[in-house]
């Protein structure tokens, strides 16, 4: 019986592919993925591809979104920036994709832009970032600065009474933008001038020798001291080791990283990294059901128990469930439809909170701080005790402070310091 | 007879009275937050039983669990009784950095009433990394009990960096004159630097400022001498990645873009010996899986140069665009390759324990052992490729194809395998330099492209076709980007080399070692 029926399917397969491409089209939901699967950036994105697989796999055997199923249009662009651009007309002009899901740096994410708003496309982005931006065409599902970069500088100062701070990075928009954040919160604190160490280092820079020399001289100036590092991708492996070798212990000299997750640690030996910090919205090792059901889905998807899940996985989740979410709240898969019902969307997120999406296009996530273990995995010393809603545009920077975005009536605009219609006089 | 009796007697009555405090503390170490678990630490270590110790460990490994009715149990005995005890349901009790340092300065402390001196020892040191009044009175009521004299020097030392925080100026000024001949430790500096600008006495702070710049010179100094280490360092790394370069392109002139492939194949042939001895090896033999990593990415990495040199290049001589191309080609699909087989995510390698740390120098310079031993390996690896080239027949065979490929055919020199084999030998040069990288870099399938291009850069600096000329290039290349990072920052550092090189090849367009005769005419 089971074996005719398969016959039978292939059957209808056959045929629904003899019938060609509009037939298909009628009966499937495109999704795309926007993902690099090659070049430097690899080692990140790979994972959130899988991701989305994982999601739409799980909702076709669910029975598919609005009747029909769902069908992944995986592209690659190769960590290339311009390219992006390129896949992402492809998928919205050519591929007809109901929305995206890709990007991970900054520079990815603003090559594209132009083109999702030209094509009035949609795209989920799941990474966190500088902020400064908020495009009627995406919904960022990764932490603002305010989400992220400032709990964690708070915590430094309450908890381990941190005094002197050097902010280290990777040369490019997210760690300058976020820094620039961080310096004028800092000093908004009290904290002076010779009191801050930047540094900007090269992409996949690997010789630490003199850097880490430096904080350690930099730490000896009285009074605690704490790195805050924006250092991103493959650069974090030997500083990790550097600091290891070099015998700096996280009860001397903490360092809190914004872009080390449980990812990045799989690469590193962490026994004797014990103790330095990372902040995100969610960690695998949160106790709770959500994330429970996350880990296990993901484990069985990809067919290995030793993969772990990390911050952005989790945004991808929760940007996918919206979606669909949306999706079926509007009845449609129209871009327009989708993105009206789409605000105050709330999705029950493995960070063990109810994740809800904000007029800003950002989202409201709970903020966590945790401590690298021998096992590679974070334990949470901190967290904030509900979500903290996502400020696109962060009130530390003079020119941005006066901005706005909320995409709702009467304000209808992101990045405005005043709303673009005037409440009628009535 | 009677006092004995006493005595007993005593001890009888008071252990119960004090098994209650030790244990009502201990049970204090898995309540509410971060705080009160500080409070705990605290209260337990001020009852001075050395019993804490062990389980104040155990609390800072995370070893300390506690059940959900309460229970503490370290590796399945309970905490205070020592009985063997179910951990079932057992979580580790959580703690930060700030309870992590109230730890080790409890330990410390406790351990300063140890009977052993070594033990002491360590506890004098232990208790500077949590400086507190409690820890200043424990240490000197230790240093009227001390009697041995090493341990007495320790203890003097932290006891003094101890009093910089006392309250009482005139002891302050005593710490800082005990500690002004060892203002060049870097723990001392953070407390007379602290002293120097905060201090309410102006007689302290001045006695602290005088101290701090006695010290200046010498750690000037020191400084320097660890730039040129640093220096050193980074020229071996550059001079490993650039070695196998200098044979492929400096002696047989092919423009190979997979070099950096080369390199990160080695580093994966690491990871896997690494993985193949974490599951057959013995636990001994672990920190030597990179002695077996050598020969292994050197064969693996000598085999596919061989079959890139038979299946591509050779067909390519005298067509430097078009090998060039097609290397780079060749070096995208061992990426990919690799990719497909490994993931693309970083692997883990870790450092043997002979490769972990550094050794202290004054003043807060750290020698890196990993970085030493990269030093004399890539010494030993250019030094064995000099030999082999200088004196053995192969070495012979590869010299005289490189001058004349016609000449050396007619002497029946077999000059299609030599050109396999020397490439086959650069390429297992970077193999094995892939296995030292690998120890101070992360293993990813972009592993090679990071060194490709800083490797042709000293090959082209040193002169092409000289061995001497790349450790020399490399060397000062090292030197100097290390020399210009602490001012111009690691960006602007290797901007500046670049210009400097494209300055000096203007000037002498072969190198610093130009090589003479027919094969620089090629």
């Amino acid at each position: 019986m089971k074996s005719l029926r398969a016959v039978a399917g292939a059957g209808v397969v056959a045929a629904a592919t003899l019938w060609g491409g509009v037939a298909q089209a009628a009966d499937t939901i495109k999704v795309g993925v926007l993902h690099s699967l090659s070049g430097t950036m690899a080692i990140s994105e790979t994972t959130l591809k899988d991701t989305v697989l994982m999601m739409v796999d799980d909702i076709n055997k669910k029975g598919g979104l609005l009747g029909k199923k769902v069908e992944a249009v995986v592209v690659d662009p190769a960590s290339n920036w311009p390219l992006f651009a390129e896949k992402a007309r492809e998928l919205l002009a050519k591929e007809k994709v109901s929305v995206v899901f890709g990007c991970w740096t900054s520079v990815s994410r603003k090559s594209v832009l132009p083109v999702f708003e030209e094509l009035n496309g949609l795209l989920f982005y799941p990474v966190q970032y500088e902020g400064e931006e908020s495009s009627r065409n995406v919904f960022y599902t990764g932490a603002a600065p305010n989400q992220q970069a400032i709990p964690a500088v708070e915590y430094l100062m309450s908890e381990e009474k941190v005094e002197r701070w050097v902010l280290a990075g990777t040369d490019y928009v997210y760690p300058r933008t976020t820094n620039k954040i961080l310096e004028s919160f800092l000093k908004s604190k009290g904290v002076k001038a010779e009191d801050i160490m930047i540094n900007y280092t090269p992409f996949g820079h690997s010789d630490w020798q003199t850097i880490v020399a430096d904080i350690k001289k930099f730490g000896t100036g009285g009074k605690k001291t704490a790195v805050v590092s924006t250092i991103n991708g493959d650069a974090n492996v030997p500083f990790y080791k550097e600091l290891a070798n070099q015998g700096v212990k996280a009860t001397d000299i903490p360092v809190v990283a914004f872009s080390v997750g449980e990812e990045e640690l799989a690469g590193i030996d962490t026994k004797p990294l014990l103790g330095h910090l990372a902040a995100w919205n969610y960690f695998q090792s949160v106790k709770n059901p959500t994330n429970e059901a996350f880990i296990k889905k993901w484990h069985e998807f990809i067919k290995s128990a030793k993969r772990v899940t990390n911050d952005p996985m989790e945004a991808t989740y929760i940007g996918f469930k919206m979606w669909t979410q949306a999706v079926q709240q509007a009845g449609s898969t129209d871009v327009d439809a989708v993105r009206q019902a789409m605000y105050g969307q709330k999705v029950m997120a493995p960070s063990g909170f109810e994740s809800v999406m904000n007029t800003n296009n950002h989202l409201s996530k709970p903020v966590m701080i945790g401590e690298i273990q021998a096992d590679g995995q974070f334990q949470i010393v901190w967290q904030t005790k509900g979500p903290v809603k996502a400020d696109a545009w962060s009130d530390f920077i003079p020119e941005s402070a006066k901005l706005n975005a909320d995409w709702t009536y009467p304000w209808v605009c992101g990045n405005c310091a005043e709303p673009k219609y005037k409440a009628a006089g009535f | 007879m009677i006092r004995a009796l006493a005595l007993l007697a005593a001890l009888l009555f008071a252990q119960p009275a004090q098994a209650d405090a030790f244990s009502e503390a201990v049970a204090g170490l898995s309540a509410g937050g971060f705080g009160e678990k500080i409070k705990a630490v605290e209260t337990l270590a001020a009852l001075g039983d050395a019993r804490a110790v062990p389980i104040l460990r155990a609390m800072a490994e995370g070893r300390l669990l506690a059940r959900p009715d309460g229970a503490l149990v370290i590796d399945g005995h309970d905490a205070t009784t020592g009985q063997p005890a179910e951990a079932e349901g057992a979580l580790a009790v959580s703690i930060n950095n700030r309870l992590r340092s109230a730890i080790q300065g409890a330990v410390g402390r406790l351990g300063l009433v140890s009977p052993d001196p070594a033990e002491r020892g360590r506890a004098a040191q232990a208790v500077l990394d949590s400086p507190s009044p409690e820890s200043a009175a424990m240490l000197r009521k230790a240093i009227e009990r001390e009697t041995d004299a090493a341990v007495m020097t320790a203890m003097r030392f932290s006891l003094a960096a101890l009093d910089l925080g006392d309250a009482d100026p005139a002891r302050r000024l005593a710490g800082v004159a005990a500690l002004a001949d060892s203002s060049l430790d870097p723990q001392v500096r953070g407390l007379l630097t602290r002293l120097a600008q905060s201090d309410s006495d102006a007689g302290v702070a001045g006695a602290a400022r005088q101290a701090l710049e006695g010290a200046e010179t010498r750690l000037r100094a020191l400084r320097i001498a660890e730039n040129l280490f640093q220096g050193i360092s980074l020229g071996s790394v550059l001079l490993l990645a650039a070695i196998g370069l200098a044979v492929t392109f400096g002696v047989m002139g092919v423009i190979n873009m997979a070099h950096g492939e080369m390199i990160m194949l080695g580093a994966y042939t690491t990871f896997a010996v690494q993985e193949a001895f974490r599951a057959w090896a013995p636990a001994w033999a672990l920190d030597f899986y990179l002695v077996a990593a050598l020969p292994a990415a050197f064969l693996v990495s000598a085999a596919i140069g061989i079959a890139l040199e038979r299946g591509v290049i050779r067909f390519l001589y005298g067509r430097p665009l078009e090998t060039l191309l097609a290397t780079w080609g060749v070096s995208l699909m061992l990426q990919q390759l690799v990719r497909s087989l490994f993931g693309a995510t970083n692997k883990e390698v870790a450092n043997p324990s002979w490769m972990t740390g550094g050794i202290e120098l004054a003043g807060g310079v750290m020698l890196t052992w990993n970085r030493v031993v990269i030093v004399l390996f890539a010494v030993a690896v250019l030094a064995g490729l000099a030999a082999l080239m200088r004196w053995s027949f192969f070495g012979l065979g590869m010299r005289a194809v490189t001058q004349n490929r016609a000449m050396a055919s007619a002497m029946g020199i077999p000059a299609g395998r030599v050109d396999a084999l020397t490439f086959g030998l650069g390429s297992g040069i970077a193999g094995i330099a892939g296995v030292a990288l690998s120890q101070i870099g992360n293993v990813s399938p972009n592993l090679g492209q990071g060194y490709i291009v800083d490797s042709f850069m000293v090959v082209v600096f040193g002169g092409v076709g000289s061995l001497w000329g790349t450790l020399v290039a490399s060397l000062s290349l090292g030197v100097v980007n290390k020399f210009l990072e602490p001012y111009a920052g690691a960006m602007l550092g290797k901007i500046l080399v670049l210009v400097f090189i494209i300055l000096f090849i203007q000037k002498r367009p072969r190198g610093l070692f130009a090589l003479r005769g027919r094969s620089a005419e090629a």
